[in-house]
């Protein structure tokens, strides 16, 4: 009877230990960026283009940063969106359970999963290379989707999987084709989709290796495709290896900035779902 | 349809001029006028002839030859694992889903083979109303249920959407506990309401055969009565075949009787006679409770 409850109270010990350790991070490195950053935080810094002299402390921000971020985790949201939910579909609703072609497609999927964002980085670049391309909003983009789509699809299909199948034979016997399922599993899934975006969007604003070779780094918002465009990662990874205090600063402002747009994303993101799951079949 | 919907109460609006012409005052079917996909009065029929079924190496159903008459109850009764469910499955093929599954053999729906041909597997369906063991709602609204089979089937007016919903909501009996929170999700309806709904859902694509499997199972007595009471009514209208484990229930409501033990049909018959006259000992034994 002691031993067990000795065990109990050590178990909970622990566990409480862990989690309060977990939020020590989350409050040690929120309080690391907004106390450095705080400091070179201004309007000017979210609003302005960086001046002549930003990078040894002078005018400007890295508005071009924050706006070549936006550009392209929005695009490449959307076109992971729009690739993921095919495959998905096809996967759990053509394809039979047992299916070669699913435990294929699906290791491919894992696969892609656990390739690092470097080599996704460096494989643009080849290929970028090989066409005559230069660094571009268009290469970032792309990379970036190639990036996110495995994650898209492994974590809607793991929602998939567990769609329940008396609702596809509900709507099969309603003389429903399996296309026109769509619109039944979409609903079924959708706080699936939200979180995967949003596990997707966390991944692309903050990843860095994948677009220093591919969307490139700029002082100007690229007006087209073809332009490069300068991402928030790498404004934090340029300007921290800066000897300028002021430029280091400024790192942890866009540190700061970064953290904001996921937090908000987050949010939005966690009240989408909520909002989506209200319809799902237990 | 005369008995049930004549004694609904329509509101006026949906009375309004030109939706229903005559059909409404003459009580016939609300929707002829303009529901595109008309359900046809003439008699229906199922024959099955020689049906086998195998999933994967199991021999499933073996030789089935039965008749499911028109406008009747005809209850499917045998013990558990002896091919109720499966036999219901093949007569809309969403035995199809079912992995490794083969048939061979006839099933002959209102004239057209529908195992050997080259059935159109939507049309087929949208003729049999399925209502399912457990209930089970689409993942939107109560009202989005109803309209969905009506929106894939093309009707994508409003206005006849609303009525299509109202109509059938009533002729489920669901329709004034429903009413006022039509576009709730359809989960948060109890159990004997989700099965009343998809009942309505089934009827709104206007079949002509409802397929029940052991649709009362998973309910409460309440609700499981709600549910027969409705299958009396709709016999009017439709040719209802319907698997049960209840033999209580085959009792009290079946016309017809099938009853199929390890696969195979033993016995098969208007329900007066098989239940007061078995033929066959199997059946005599599984009435007086010997095994179910």
């Amino acid at each position: 009877m002691k031993a067990k409850f000795i065990e109990e109270k050590a178990v909970k010990v622990f566990m409480v230990a862990a989690m309060l350790m977990v939020f020590g991070f989350v409050l040690s490195i929120v309080w690391t960026i907004v106390e450095k950053g705080w400091g070179a935080m201004s309007w000017d810094m979210v609003t302005k283009l960086p001046g002549g002299g930003f990078y040894i402390g002078k005018e400007g921000g890295f508005l071009n940063a924050i706006v070549g971020s936006l550009y392209i985790v929005g695009a490449s949201t959307m076109l992971g969106l729009i690739i993921s939910i095919p495959v998905v579909f096809y996967l759990n609703v053509y394809l039979k359970r047992n299916s070669k072609l699913g435990y294929v497609a699906r290791l491919a999927y894992d696969i892609l999963f656990g390739i690092p964002s470097i080599v996704y980085g460096a494989f643009g670049f080849t290929i970028m290379i090989y066409f005559g391309l230069k660094t571009s909003l268009l290469g970032g983009i792309i990379v970036v989707t190639l990036l996110i789509i495995p994650i898209f699809i492994r974590s809607m299909d793991e929602v998939a999987r567990q769609f329940p199948r008396d609702i596809l034979e509900a709507a099969y016997s309603l003389g429903a084709t399996r296309f026109e399922t769509l619109k039944v599993v979409l609903r079924q899934i959708a706080p699936g989709i939200a979180t995967a975006t949003l596990l997707s969007i966390g991944r692309a604003i903050g990843d860095a290796a994948g677009v220093m070779f591919t969307a490139g780094y700029t002082d100007s918002i690229p007006t087209s495709l073809s332009q490069p465009a300068a991402t928030l990662p790498l404004a934090v990874f340029f300007q921290i290896s800066s000897p300028v205090r002021e430029v280091q600063q400024r790192a942890y402002a866009a540190a700061l900035v970064l953290t904001l747009i996921v937090l908000v994303l987050s949010l939005a993101g966690r009240f989408i779902t909520n909002r989506f799951s209200k319809n799902k079949i237990l | 349809m005369r008995n049930l919907f004549s004694s609904l109460a329509l509101d006026s609006e949906l009375r309004a001029p030109g939706y229903f012409g005559k059909a409404a005052s003459s009580g016939a079917r609300l929707f002829r006028p303009d529901y595109k996909f008309l359900r046809d009065d003439h008699p229906t029929e199922i024959a099955v002839e020689g049906l086998d079924v195998f999933i994967g190496d199991n021999h499933i159903l073996k030789d089935i030859n039965v008749t499911i008459p028109d406008k009747k109850i005809t209850c499917i009764i045998g013990p558990s694992g002896c091919g109720k469910s499966t036999l219901l499955k093949t007569l809309n093929r969403l035995i199809d889903s079912v992995e490794g599954s083969r048939l061979s053999g006839r099933v002959v729906v209102n004239g057209e083979d529908i195992v050997g041909g080259t059935t159109d597997l939507t049309r087929l369906r949208r003729k049999m109303g399925l209502v399912s063991q457990r209930p089970c709602p689409l993942p939107m609204s109560i009202f989005d249920n109803v309209a969905y089979g009506c929106r894939i089937h093309g009707i994508r007016n409003r206005k006849k959407l609303r009525m299509v919903v109202k109509y059938y909501l009533e002729a489920a009996g669901l329709w004034d506990e429903v009413k006022d929170r039509l576009h709730t999700p359809a989960v948060r309806l109890s159990i004997g309401q989700q099965q009343r709904l998809c009942l309505a859902r089934s009827l709104a694509v206007e079949p002509q055969f409802i397929l029940a499997d052991e649709a009362t199972s998973a309910l409460d007595p309440l609700s499981s009565k709600t549910i027969e009471e409705l299958f009396v009514k709709l016999r009017e209208d439709y040719s209802i075949v319907m698997v049960t484990h209840t033999l209580r229930q085959a009792l009290r409501i079946a016309d017809h009787v099938i009853f199929m033990y390890l696969g195979e049909v033993v016995e098969a018959g208007d329900a007066r006679h098989v239940f007061n006259d078995p033929q066959h000992e199997l059946t005599r034994k599984y009435l007086s409770g010997a095994f179910s």
